[in-house]
């Protein structure tokens, strides 16, 4: 909570505030890193083999090859999240398993997967998107002044 | 192998990046996330990002930063063929993959599995 919004909060909120910040458990950022690392490097690690898979078999060369790479592990995160085991994992890893390419699939595919009760167009169609949806915002938005910007920048120096 | 020692450490080291604003950061995780791919479509317009994909390979294009990337250099390339109009045209163009599988697998999962627990 920032400073100012805590001068707004009457005295006993903000002995409340004190109270529960000292109670709060400690997070032990440094093994959740550890754990992060290995988790997340592992996940990487699987992806360049996927990526030397498609290059040694298919007629893909190492700037091609990021495409079906996402593809294969997206998959791959959709059938673990779909059998229950990956957010099992996502539980020990953190970090590790959401910041891949893998975590945007877990989310979509587990936010199909629990709306499905409210019917396919209502829930699946509605909720996929529901975590996802922020990913692509900000993406897209971002990449979109990114490249506003360098397009500008090339008009004007005229190349 | 040596590629798979890079890939390993680089995609780790972007998700000790990610863990730390998790934690130290206290952002949620679709905060985090975000985040993570507003800055790899800004290193992408930096052209940083593409010396890291030489570099470390699958380490750089698994993580969702490359997904921010990608964005960047779908709209350039259409861009630099169509002119600005090109920067709509040209968003999804490389990470059409990503979404349509995403969307697709995510969809025929819903189909076949029903919640668990």
């Amino acid at each position: 909570m920032s400073n100012k919004e805590k001068k707004k909060l009457t005295p006993v909120q903000q002995q409340y505030q004190s109270f529960s910040k000292a109670r709060e458990p400690q997070r032990p950022v440094l093994f959740n890193c550890v754990k992060a690392f290995l988790v997340g490097g592992a996940i990487c690690a699987l992806g360049q083999g996927v990526s030397d898979f498609f290059i040694w078999n298919f007629d893909f060369t190492e700037k091609t090859v990021g495409n079906p790479t996402v593809a294969v592990m997206i998959l791959l995160s959709v059938i673990l999240t779909s059998l229950g085991v990956y957010d099992h994992i996502a539980q020990f890893a953190g970090a590790g398993t959401a910041i891949p390419v893998t975590g945007f699939a877990n989310s979509m595919a587990s936010a199909a997967i629990e709306h499905r009760s409210e019917g396919f167009v209502l829930g699946v169609g509605g909720n996929m998107f529901k975590l996802a949806g922020s990913v692509i915002v900000f993406g897209v938005f971002a990449a979109f002044l990114v490249a506003l910007i360098k397009t500008t920048l090339t008009l004007l120096g005229g190349s | 192998m040596e590629a798979y020692f890079w890939a390993f450490v680089v995609g780790g080291l972007i998700c000790v990046v990610g863990q730390l604003l998790l934690d130290v950061g206290k952002l949620t995780p679709a905060h985090t996330v975000s985040t993570l791919v507003v800055v790899g479509a800004v290193l992408a317009g930096f052209d940083l990002y593409e010396p890291l994909i030489d570099f470390a390979g699958a380490g750089a294009t698994v993580p969702i930063t490359s997904f921010g990337n990608s964005l960047v250099h779908g709209a350039m390339a259409e861009a630099e063929r169509t002119g600005i109009v090109g920067i709509l045209t040209g968003i999804f163009e490389v990470t059409s993959a990503g979404i349509s599988a995403a969307i697709i697998f995510s969809f025929l999962a819903a189909l076949l599995f029903k919640p668990k627990g």
